[in-house]
């Protein structure tokens, strides 16, 4: 006979589980309990949000499921912002929740809330287990939906008595459930293939436009041999930066609203748009009228649902990125190598290149390109959400898949810190560093607590402009510089982190933030960079809402 | 954009219905009409959903149910030949003497039974598609309609062609 909460934590180990995130509570004491010398590490938190996005930075990082733990109620309720940045993601992610005993279920009892109720919208899947016996069946199930398909988070949400009763039921039931209403298409339709390279070839101006999808299906290696056997241009979003390495001459950035000229004009002109694992969000389009207006669009996408969702698609191609491209790399015969087109796309890049004034000043991209200058391609690079994220997305050139951790459709701001605590757990030996806003660090500062008491090596790099500066960036560009509610009163992050026990530095002058970012990296332990950076920085260029996305502003020098 | 009739299995588990009428109001479609009850298969139930909207929108809603887990399968049989009910409940005003025998010829014609008389209401009970039922409440209007119940339409395919699962 095992008790509930013995079969969930033989449940998880059996799945793999390395590292619990979590955050202690009334109802979980018996998990807790069962815990404390079961041998599975777990990370104490300072705040349940911080555990569901240190177990999302650890699915993004590893590519294997990211396990949370809270309580009934209100550490429930703070899982969800973090839940539903990995639903918005896609990103493998199993969170356990405590549950008042069943026979108070409904009742309004003391930290109850219908979680599930709550989730519903937000998690690919998720359970009320009512009966000890179902646990082992519904934690199998639970880690087969979270990690196969499209990936995404499923909760679990565990009643007390559930967890004290106790069932000899049968707790080796294999990890492929049978799901009746569940069955993902991994191969693509051999028609569409045959006609998506008959469509590639016969196309002049190729581009490949890869998403998420191609780090979920870990499927960087297919793209770059797509890509290279033909020669064809290829753009990726924020989530598939690293799928192909930054300096990869055929690589062309970001696209969007803060993408590269070039992309933004590559996308604009293309005749074959060749969608792979990607959604076609509003942040990538602009306009959709105006996204891609000359160009068959093939789109690979392993949920059907996307296919169609926002751009009407000429080829759909429904599986796993990774077969389909293996697929059509099978098919493809061809020597073209758009010559004219490569040419024509390397002119906008030498004419249309990044840029940022040189005036002496501390400058956030100068910060960026020095960190990437001093870090190695495994290193890990997690950012929050706002103008740092978009200028680490710009300036940071990632080599590698899953090097790269950030909320994309969410946006979420704080997610970045405790997201690089799931990375460094992850890989304890590879160095992982924050890039934060004075903003977006201040939500889930309290994270300081947790890296000092479990010395989790991570370096927090603060772009401390003292606004909330993507907020206010609009405001100067579309709200006539009325600066409403975005500065923020200056915070010193030094005192802050030695008050934890951490070390740190302020960093005001450009000439100091090589030998900085040196002494971050040579400390043994956490580390708070406070970089002083230019105030009114803004990212460009950017695509103004609502507009094409050849309708950029900025982006030339001054 | 015109009226869709989606036949939809599912698992018959608690919270199932909630999934499925969440994601409708979620991604702003309007249900019409709703059916739900256990079906032939045991453990599935069938939920019979008439809601408006464009191909691509139907499109993308029947995509987006099909996602569900315990949706085991979606199909549009708007277009193919089926026949559908619908049953209604209709209290009327009908005080004796009155409009009484009037009520009685319409629900006649309509083939409707009466199910329950009191001193001041006729109650009756008509099957049929949407379209008769609307008819026929709105003939008793004229009368009174003291209440209204309808159960939301069903449908099934004729011939021997069935919605079944296949997944």
């Amino acid at each position: 006979m095992k008790t509930g909460a013995k079969i969930l934590i033989e449940g998880l180990l059996k799945q793999g589980t390395k590292t619990l995130f979590g955050y202690p509570g009334g109802v979980v004491l018996p998990i807790y309990d069962e815990l404390f010398d079961s041998g599975l590490p777990h990370i104490l938190v300072r705040h349940e949000q911080a555990a569901a996005h240190a177990a999302d930075g650890y699915a993004r990082a590893s590519g294997n499921v990211g396990v949370c733990l809270a309580t009934s109620g209100p550490g429930a309720c703070n899982l969800v912002t973090g839940i539903a940045t990995a639903y918005m993601d896609s990103i493998p992610l199993v969170a356990i929740t405590g549950q008042v005993p069943t026979s108070l279920l409904g009742n309004d009892a003391f930290q109850e809330s219908d979680i599930t109720g709550i989730t519903l919208p937000i998690t690919k899947h998720n359970f009320l287990v009512k009966d000890v016996k179902d646990l082992p069946k519904v934690i199998t199930e639970a880690f087969f939906l979270a990690k196969t398909g499209r990936p995404g988070p499923v909760l679990i949400d565990l009643p007390k008595d559930v967890c004290t009763a106790e069932s000899d039921v049968e707790t080796d039931i294999g990890s492929e459930p049978v799901l009746r209403g569940y069955k993902p298409t991994y191969k693509g339709h051999t028609r569409q293939i045959e006609r998506a390279v008959s469509t590639i070839i016969s196309s002049e101006r190729p581009v490949i436009y890869a998403g998420g999808g191609v780090i979920a299906s870990n499927a960087s290696a297919e793209l770059i041999s797509l890509a290279e056997k033909l020669m064809i241009p290829v753009t990726t979003t924020l989530m598939a930066l690293g799928a192909i390495p930054g300096d990869h001459p055929l690589n062309l950035g970001m696209l969007g609203m803060h993408g590269t000229e070039y992309a933004n004009y590559a996308i604009t002109e293309c005749d074959c748009l060749i969608a792979i694992g990607a959604r076609f969000d509003d942040r990538v389009t602009g306009k959709v009228d105006a996204f891609a207006p000359h160009a068959s669009v093939i789109h690979i996408d392993i949920d059907p649902a996307e296919i169609g969702k926002n751009k009407k698609v000429d080829i759909p191609i429904v599986g796993d990125v990774k077969t389909v491209l293996t697929q059509i790399l099978d098919r493809l015969n061809s020597e073209k190598k758009y010559e004219n087109w490569n040419a024509r796309i390397r002119q906008w890049k030498e004419k249309h290149p990044l840029i940022y004034d040189n005036d002496g000043k501390l400058h956030p991209q100068f910060v960026i390109q020095t960190l990437n200058s001093l870090l190695s391609a495994d290193d890990i690079i997690v950012s929050e959400v706002g103008q740092n994220q978009m200028w680490t997305a710009q300036y940071y050139c990632f080599k590698k898949p899953r090097t790269w951790v950030t909320s994309g459709g969410l946006g979420t701001m704080g997610y970045g810190f405790p997201a690089s605590v799931g990375a460094q757990v992850a890989f304890p030996g590879r160095r992982v560093f924050d890039i934060a806003g004075d903003g977006s660090i201040q939500m889930n500062i309290q994270e300081l607590g947790t890296v000092s008491q479990y010395n989790i090596p991570v370096k927090i790099a603060i772009l401390n402009n003292r606004f909330l500066g993507m907020v206010r960036q609009w405001q100067e560009l579309f709200y006539n510089r009325r600066y409403s509610y975005t500065e923020l009163p200056p915070v010193d992050f030094v005192k802050v982190a030695n008050a934890y026990g951490i070390e740190g530095i302020r960093v005001d002058d450009p000439s100091c933030v090589k030998q900085a970012i040196k002494d971050s990296i040579a400390h043994e332990g956490p580390f708070v960079l406070d970089f002083r950076i230019e105030r009114e920085e803004n990212v460009f260029p950017m695509v103004p809402a609502g507009a094409a996305i050849n309708e950029m502003i900025g982006g030339r020098p001054k | 954009m015109k009226a869709h009739t989606l036949s939809i299995l599912v698992e018959n588990r608690a919270g199932v219905l909630s999934r499925v009428t969440g994601l409708f109001s979620r991604r702003g479609f309007n249900i019409e009409s709703l059916a739900v009850g256990t079906c032939e298969e045991e453990g599935m139930s069938r939920v019979t959903i008439v809601c408006i909207g464009d191909d691509a929108q139907i499109e993308q809603v029947m995509k987006q149910l099909n996602k569900l887990v315990e949706v085991i399968k979606v199909s549009d049989i708007t277009e193919n030949y089926h026949v559908e009910r619908e049953l209604a409940l209709i209290k009327v005003a009908a005080d004796p003497g009155s409009s009484r025998a009037e009520v009685m010829q319409i629900a006649d014609i309509f083939r409707a039974n009466v199910i329950d008389v009191s001193s001041k209401t006729i109650t009756l009970e008509v099957t049929g598609p949407t379209q008769k039922i609307d008819a026929l409440s709105n003939l008793l209007a004229q009368y009174g309609v003291k209440e209204l119940i309808r159960t939301g339409k069903i449908a099934i395919l004729r011939g021997t062609k069935t919605v079944i699962s296949t997944k």
